[in-house]
C-alpha cells in the first residue's frame, strides 16, 4: 500500500483546493445553464496575429528559442514599454519571455522568497498569489480591501502590514475581481512607503489594456524609484485575447532577472515558439485591435453597471480588467449560498467573492466577457432570481 | 441636454433594442435626456429607422437577393441623384450606392424568385432612358451582413479553469 499523504510534500498539500470547481462542474452538467463565470476574453485572437504563428509553423519555425525568448520580441516588448511609459528595459538582460504571465509571477516568487518570509497580497486578487507563496515556502500576507476605498490598496494599510520579514509587495492592479484600478497618485503614496525598505515589488499589470477612465494606466516602475526593486508582469492573453497560446513576460533589474531566468531555463527552457512569433505581429500591428475589443468590453461594462444597480444591487463602478463585483450582502445570503441558489434556481454560474480572499465574502464576480445578447439573458434571470428571494 | 450625443448613435447602431434606462445607464444621461435626444437624432433625420438582422434561410420564407451594378449617362437637368431617385423610388430596391470606379450605381434588390429579379432588370431598370448598362449578381450565400456573423458558432468554446 503506497502512502500518497507521506509521500506528497507538505508545501503542496497545504495549498487549499480551488472553491471556483464546484460551480463550474454543476453548471456543466445543466444543459440550460448559463455562464457568467470565465476570466478570459471571448473574442478570438486577431486573424493577422493567428496568421503570423500560421506563417512561422509553414517556414518550419519549430525550434526552441533562446531562454530569454526571441531576440526580436524581447526587442519589441522594449519598445512598446518605452512608448506607453517611457521606461527603458534592456532586451538582452532585464526582459524574460514566460509561459504566460502567471510563471512569470511563479518564477519572481521563487526567486525572491526564503521560508518564512512575508509576502503581501492585496486581497480580493487573482487566486494564484497565495498558493504559489506557499509552495515557496513563504508566508502569504493578506491586506484586505474594501469597496469604500473602492478596492484600492492604501499606503496606511501597507504600513501597517510591513515587517522585518517582509520581502515583496504584489501589486495586482488593474485587479481582477473587483475591476479597481490605481491612478498615479495613489500609487505614489504605496511608493513613498516602499522608497526606504529592501523590499520587492511584483506587479501584476495583465489587464493594463482594459482601462475605461480618461487616464492611461500608471505602470508601478513609472514612479521615481521603483523600478530598481519592480518585476513587471504583463503579457499577451488579455490585451491580445490570446490566452491559450500561454505568452507573458516579465520586466525587471538585471540583478533579478538573472536568477528569474535560472527558474525558467531549468523548468520551462523557452516559451512556445510559434506563439512568440505571434506576439511580435501582435505587438506590431495590434494596437487597433486592442482598441476595438477595449471599446466593445466598455460598452458591455456599462450595461452590465447599469442592470446591476437597477436590480437594487451595490456596485463599485470597475475601472479596469473585464469584472464586476457588486455587493450582494443585501440578499441575506452569503456568497456561496448565493451563487449555489442562483444557479439552481435561474441557471447562471457566477463566481463567489471568497474564491479571491476572505475579504470577498458578501460579494460576487461577474464577468463581461460575454456577447450582448448573452449578458441580457443573464440579467434577465438575475433580475428573476432576486425577485423571488 | 446630453454631453455627448453622439454616444447613443455609437450605442444604438450595434444595438437597436437598448431601452431609454439602459442607455441612460451606460452614457451617464438622465433617461429623460436620452428619450430627447434620440427624438432629436429622429426628426432631424439622423436616425432614419431601426431595422432587424435577419438570416431568412433559417425562415420558410423564399427571397432572393441580387445586387447590380448599373452604369448610365447623366444627362442636362438630370444629374446621378435624380436617376437614382428613379431607381430607389421602386419598392424592390433595398439600397442603392454612388459609387467611384467602373461603374455607376450599386443596386440591391430583393425579390421573391430570381424570375422576378430578372423582370425587374429587364423590364423596370434596362429601359431606363439614362441606363447604359447593367450586371446582375445574385447573391448565393450571406456570411455576415451590417457586422453580423450569419453562423455564429453557438458553442463557447472557452474551457473551465480553476485559476482565472
Amino acid at each position: 500500500m503506497v502512502d500518497y499523504e507521506q509521500l506528497l510534500s507538505d508545501r503542496v498539500q497545504m495549498v487549499k483546493p480551488s472553491g471556483i470547481r464546484r460551480f463550474f462542474d454543476v453548471a456543466a452538467a445543466m444543459p440550460d445553464a448559463i455562464s457568467l463565470g470565465v476570466g478570459e476574453p471571448d473574442f478570438e485572437t486577431p486573424w493577422q496575429i493567428r496568421r503570423a504563428g500560421i506563417q512561422s509553423l509553414e517556414k518550419g519555425k519549430t525550434f526552441y528559442t533562446s531562454n530569454w525568448g526571441l531576440a526580436d520580441l524581447r526587442k519589441q516588448i522594449a519598445a512598446l514599454t518605452r512608448r506607453k511609459y517611457q521606461l527603458c528595459y534592456d532586451a538582452d538582460k532585464e526582459i524574460l519571455v514566460t509561459v504566460g504571465g502567471s510563471e512569470a509571477i511563479d518564477n519572481t516568487i521563487r526567486a525572491l522568497v526564503n521560508p518564512g518570509d512575508e509576502v503581501l497580497i492585496p486581497e480580493p486578487s487573482f487566486v494564484c498569489y497565495t498558493p504559489l507563496t506557499q509552495m515557496a515556502g513563504g508566508v502569504p500576507v493578506p491586506l484586505p480591501t474594501q469597496a469604500a476605498d473602492q478596492f484600492k490598496l492604501t499606503a496606511s494599510a501597507l504600513r501597517a502590514a510591513i515587517t522585518p520579514r517582509t520581502k515583496l509587495l504584489i501589486l495586482p492592479y488593474p485587479n481582477n475581481p473587483t475591476g479597481a484600478i490605481m491612478t498615479r497618485d495613489e500609487l505614489e503614496a504605496l511608493a513613498a512607503v516602499l522608497r526606504d525598505t529592501n523590499i520587492a515589488v511584483i506587479s501584476d499589470e495583465i489587464y493594463c489594456s482594459l482601462t475605461y477612465g480618461k487616464e492611461p494606466h500608471v505602470c508601478f516602475a513609472e514612479l521615481p524609484g521603483m523600478q530598481e526593486r519592480t518585476i513587471v508582469v504583463d503579457g499577451f492573453s488579455k490585451s491580445y485575447a490570446m490566452t491559450g497560446w500561454r505568452l507573458g513576460w516579465a520586466m525587471g533589474p538585471k540583478e533579478l532577472m538573472k536568477q528569474i531566468c535560472k527558474i525558467h531555463q531549468f523548468g520551462i527552457m523557452s516559451a512556445p515558439t510559434t506563439a512568440q512569433f505571434a506576439g511580435i505581429e501582435a505587438i506590431r500591428t495590434g494596437e487597433d485591435d486592442i482598441e476595438r475589443m477595449r471599446s466593445q468590453y466598455d460598452i458591455r461594462r456599462r450595461f452590465l453597471l447599469g442592470e446591476l444597480r437597477s436590480m437594487g444591487l451595490t456596485c463599485f463602478e470597475p475601472q479596469g480588467a473585464f469584472y464586476m463585483f457588486p455587493s450582494i450582502a443585501s440578499t441575506g445570503l452569503s456568497s456561496e449560498e448565493f451563487c449555489e441558489r442562483l444557479l439552481h434556481e435561474q441557471r447562471v454560474a457566477v463566481v463567489p467573492g471568497n474564491a479571491f480572499g476572505d475579504s470577498g465574502e458578501g460579494h460576487v464576480r461577474i464577468s463581461y466577457s460575454y456577447s450582448m445578447n448573452h449578458l441580457r439573458e443573464a440579467c434577465f434571470r438575475i433580475r428573476k432570481f432576486l425577485q423571488n428571494l | 441636454m446630453m454631453e455627448n450625443p453622439e454616444k447613443l448613435l455609437d450605442l444604438l447602431s450595434q444595438d437597436a433594442r437598448l431601452t431609454p434606462a439602459q442607455l441612460a445607464a451606460m452614457t451617464g444621461a438622465s433617461e429623460a435626456e436620452v428619450v430627447d435626444a434620440i427624438r432629436a437624432f429622429e426628426k432631424n433625420a439622423t436616425i432614419l429607422g431601426y431595422k432587424t438582422v435577419i438570416d431568412w434561410d433559417k425562415t420558410a420564407k423564399e427571397s432572393v437577393t441580387a445586387l447590380i451594378e448599373v452604369k448610365i449617362t447623366p444627362q442636362k437637368g438630370m444629374g446621378f441623384d435624380e436617376i437614382a431617385r428613379q431607381i430607389y423610388s421602386h419598392h424592390q430596391v433595398e439600397s442603392v450606392y454612388l459609387m467611384s470606379g467602373g461603374f455607376d450605381l450599386t443596386v440591391i434588390i430583393k425579390g421573391r424568385s430570381m424570375r422576378e429579379v430578372a423582370r425587374f432588370v429587364s423590364e423596370q431598370l434596362a429601359p431606363m432612358e439614362n441606363v447604359l448598362s447593367t450586371g446582375t449578381h445574385f447573391i448565393l450565400k450571406k456570411y455576415k451582413d451590417y457586422g453580423v456573423e450569419f453562423d455564429p458558432s453557438e458553442t463557447d468554446q472557452r474551457e473551465v479553469m480553476m485559476a482565472w
